[in-house]
């Protein structure tokens, strides 16, 4: 069982390994590769977690040949491995679920250099989660940006290459951001691995002029790193570079790009800088107040939009408001109902951004509220997961989001501090309130049948629009006109094996998804003795 | 005052950081865009190797028998310089090559402008 200690550089190297076969692979092999080592790194994954739940304990890996405060290490215990199962789980399901898309969208010679950035993307998430250092996080940060840049651009509309432009430029700024903060914490604590460094900072918190320039720098991180996120004031570029990404990416990049990012974030909180000394740095109350308004603001954002995928990603925005929530009102609670959340989030947003398309390939290939109606009654099966996902973000009990939503009122009670229990309160109700509205919007828009077939001749009149003005056509081949034309089928499939590809993810995040919302006790307390490994 | 004399190269690392992040921020031009990023990420170097160097020591090679660390300096930042500077210039080449792409379909380089030319685009899926 000794061996199980490898997997987390194992699984890394793999990945950076397969990225660079996939290069070479045609276009089939790489494919079939793509989903076999998704699979095997799943069940990897899974050993490691049984490991660390196992022995109860977490341990390091120490790469190389120097022990301690000057060498590189990673590290797993069991909340890390919860979260590379979790996180490579969706993977596997938004790469097989979006591979009917993924043909459309992506040119037919570049499908294979798709698969090798899908690779290289994992590689950067997994070793974000396992690090122990935080210059190997910085160098993972910018790989796992440029991945993310990657699976952006690969559909070729003008919309990704504007929207990726605006992204870069957004997450170039928080990495560089970032560095100046991790070198400035080099600067005062003379070391990169987060234990040695943690130590020294302790130390250094009793003396109150250090303690400005530790406050600078973690404030700098944070900035960094809630650009990256799409923290409240910089969560403008997600409707557009979720909104037109290929389903498989949009997913990715919702619901597991900027989860590294945050996890990345909670262990440099707990592990690099601390509670205490976190505390008096009063970060929190800034990631709060940020967080709140977020919740709101993408919520408002979110009810203004025509487009579903547009919406989806405004709740998007919402949702990671409510992470910065858990991590501003702190303890052990709130980083709990955090990283509860990222869980959440990641399996919830996956199977939304999944769903959207089956959903508008039966209206004519669009995504606007209007061509949409009646569209949950041309695909079925698609209407139904589009439920699962709107019930859990909207928080309906048995689903995941209402544990997460309880979890974060029972933060804010533990917090023990009036207006943080009355603000946190009041943003849960009146978040939930404008998700519902947004949410159930759309599940009436696709679940009425509208007067006499208009939703067909909508969907018709769009086709007929896009064949004069689509410079790109993007979903020239799909049988919109078809399914139109028979209303009556459950989903346009043109075989089982297409529509097992679709239903058997789709049915694995929905299960993720109940299995969060019924089952969250287990859950949450593998998270609260992950988290209390930490420190 | 005094105390920016004396750290004349952290005083500057932070100028051309704040230029560069101004530059990346508020320039409408994607090229001067990258240009600011290149500079942001030069004034983080140039703080990392200022902190690395001490005045009169040697680098950290041992030729002469003395292994006293208060001879030698650090040598780590300077690996961390070199490790910075290949992310940045493989962020620049992404980023060159996302330009190009942009330039090709809108002929502008003005983000602005291709943002306004996109919006005329069909919202297909």
């Amino acid at each position: 069982m000794e061996l199980a200690r490898n997997i987390p550089l194992f699984l890394i190297l793999l990945s950076l390994f397969s990225g660079v076969l996939c290069m070479v692979l045609g276009r089939r092999a790489s494919k079939i590769y793509t989903v076999i080592l998704e699979l095997f790194a799943l069940a990897l994954s899974a050993i490691l977690l049984a490991y660390c739940l196992r022995t109860g304990t977490s341990f390091t890996f120490v790469l190389g040949e120097f022990p301690a405060p000057w060498g590189n290490e990673l590290r797993a215990g069991s909340l890390e491995a919860l979260l590379a199962f979790a996180f490579l789980l969706v993977e596997a399901c938004a790469v097989c679920a979006g591979g009917k898309f993924l043909n459309v969208d992506v040119d037919e010679s570049k499908i294979h250099l798709y698969f090798s950035v899908v690779h290289l993307l994992r590689a950067a998430l997994l070793a974000l989660v396992f690090t122990n250092d935080l210059f190997t996080g910085y160098v993972f940060l910018e790989i796992l940006t440029l991945t993310s840049c990657g699976i952006l651009i690969i559909r070729e509309i003008g919309r990704t290459t504007l929207a990726a432009v605006r992204y870069m430029v957004l997450n170039l700024l928080g990495s560089g951001l970032f560095l100046l903060g991790v070198v400035l914490f080099y600067a005062i604590t003379g070391h990169l691995l987060m234990v040695p460094m943690h130590e020294v900072i302790a130390e250094l918190a009793a003396n109150p002029s250090e303690m400005v320039s530790l406050t600078l720098a973690a404030g700098i991180l944070t900035i960094g790193l809630g650009i990256k996120c799409g923290l409240f004031p910089f969560h403008f570029w997600m409707p557009d570079t979720y909104g037109w990404a290929t389903p498989t990416s949009a997913s990715l990049l919702a619901g597991l790009v900027s989860k590294g990012y945050l996890f990345l974030l909670i262990k440099i909180y707990l592990r690099v800088i601390g509670t205490d000394v976190l505390r008096q740095m009063h970060l929190g109350r800034i990631l709060f107040v940020l967080g709140i308004c977020g919740m709101v603001f993408g919520s408002v954002s979110a009810i203004r939009q025509n487009n579903i995928n547009r919406m989806v990603a405004f709740s998007s925005a919402a949702q990671i408001g409510y992470i910065f929530m858990g991590i501003g009102i702190g303890g052990i609670a709130g980083y709990t109902a955090a990283v509860f959340h990222i869980l959440t989030h990641a399996v919830t947003k996956a199977l939304l951004f999944l769903t959207t398309p089956y959903l508008a390939e039966v209206s004519g290939g669009s995504l606007l509220f209007r061509n949409l109606q009646g569209s949950a009654h041309r695909a079925r099966v698609a209407g139904v997961f589009f439920l699962v996902g709107s019930f859990s973000m909207v928080g309906i009990p048995v689903f995941a989001g209402f544990s997460s939503k309880l979890l974060f009122a029972l933060a804010a009670v533990s917090a023990e501090s009036l207006p943080k229990i009355f603000l946190t309160m009041l943003a849960l109700a009146l978040s939930s309130l404008l998700n519902a509205l947004y949410f159930l919007r759309t599940m009436i828009r696709i679940y009425s049948r509208g007067k006499g077939g208009s939703e067909i001749s909508a969907a018709r009149q769009y086709e007929e629009a896009r064949g004069l003005r689509a410079p790109v056509a993007a979903s020239a081949d799909s049988p919109a006109g078809a399914a139109s034309d028979a209303p009556a089928r459950a989903l346009p499939w043109q075989g089982r094996r297409e529509a097992l590809a679709y239903v058997l993810p789709a049915l694995v995040l929905t299960a993720a998804n109940v299995a969060l919302g019924l089952f969250s006790g287990p859950i949450v307390e593998l998270i609260e003795n992950g988290l209390r490994m930490f420190s | 005052m005094e105390i920016l004399l004396n750290n004349y190269e952290e005083a500057v690392a932070i100028v051309l950081f704040g230029i560069g992040l101004t530059m990346l921020l508020f320039h409408r031009n994607l090229i001067k865009k990258l240009i600011g990023m290149n500079i942001m990420d030069t004034g983080v170097f140039l703080f990392l190797a200022s902190m690395g160097y001490i005045r009169g020591r040697a680098a950290p090679i041992v030729t002469n028998g003395v292994t006293d660390p208060e001879a030698y300096i650090n040598p780590v930042p300077a690996g961390l310089v070199l490790t910075g500077i290949v992310v940045s210039v493989s962020v620049t080449a992404v980023m060159l090559a996302l330009t190009v792409r942009l330039y090709r379909r809108y002929h502008t380089l003005d983000l602005d402008k291709i943002y306004l030319l996109s919006r005329h685009e069909t919202e297909d899926r």
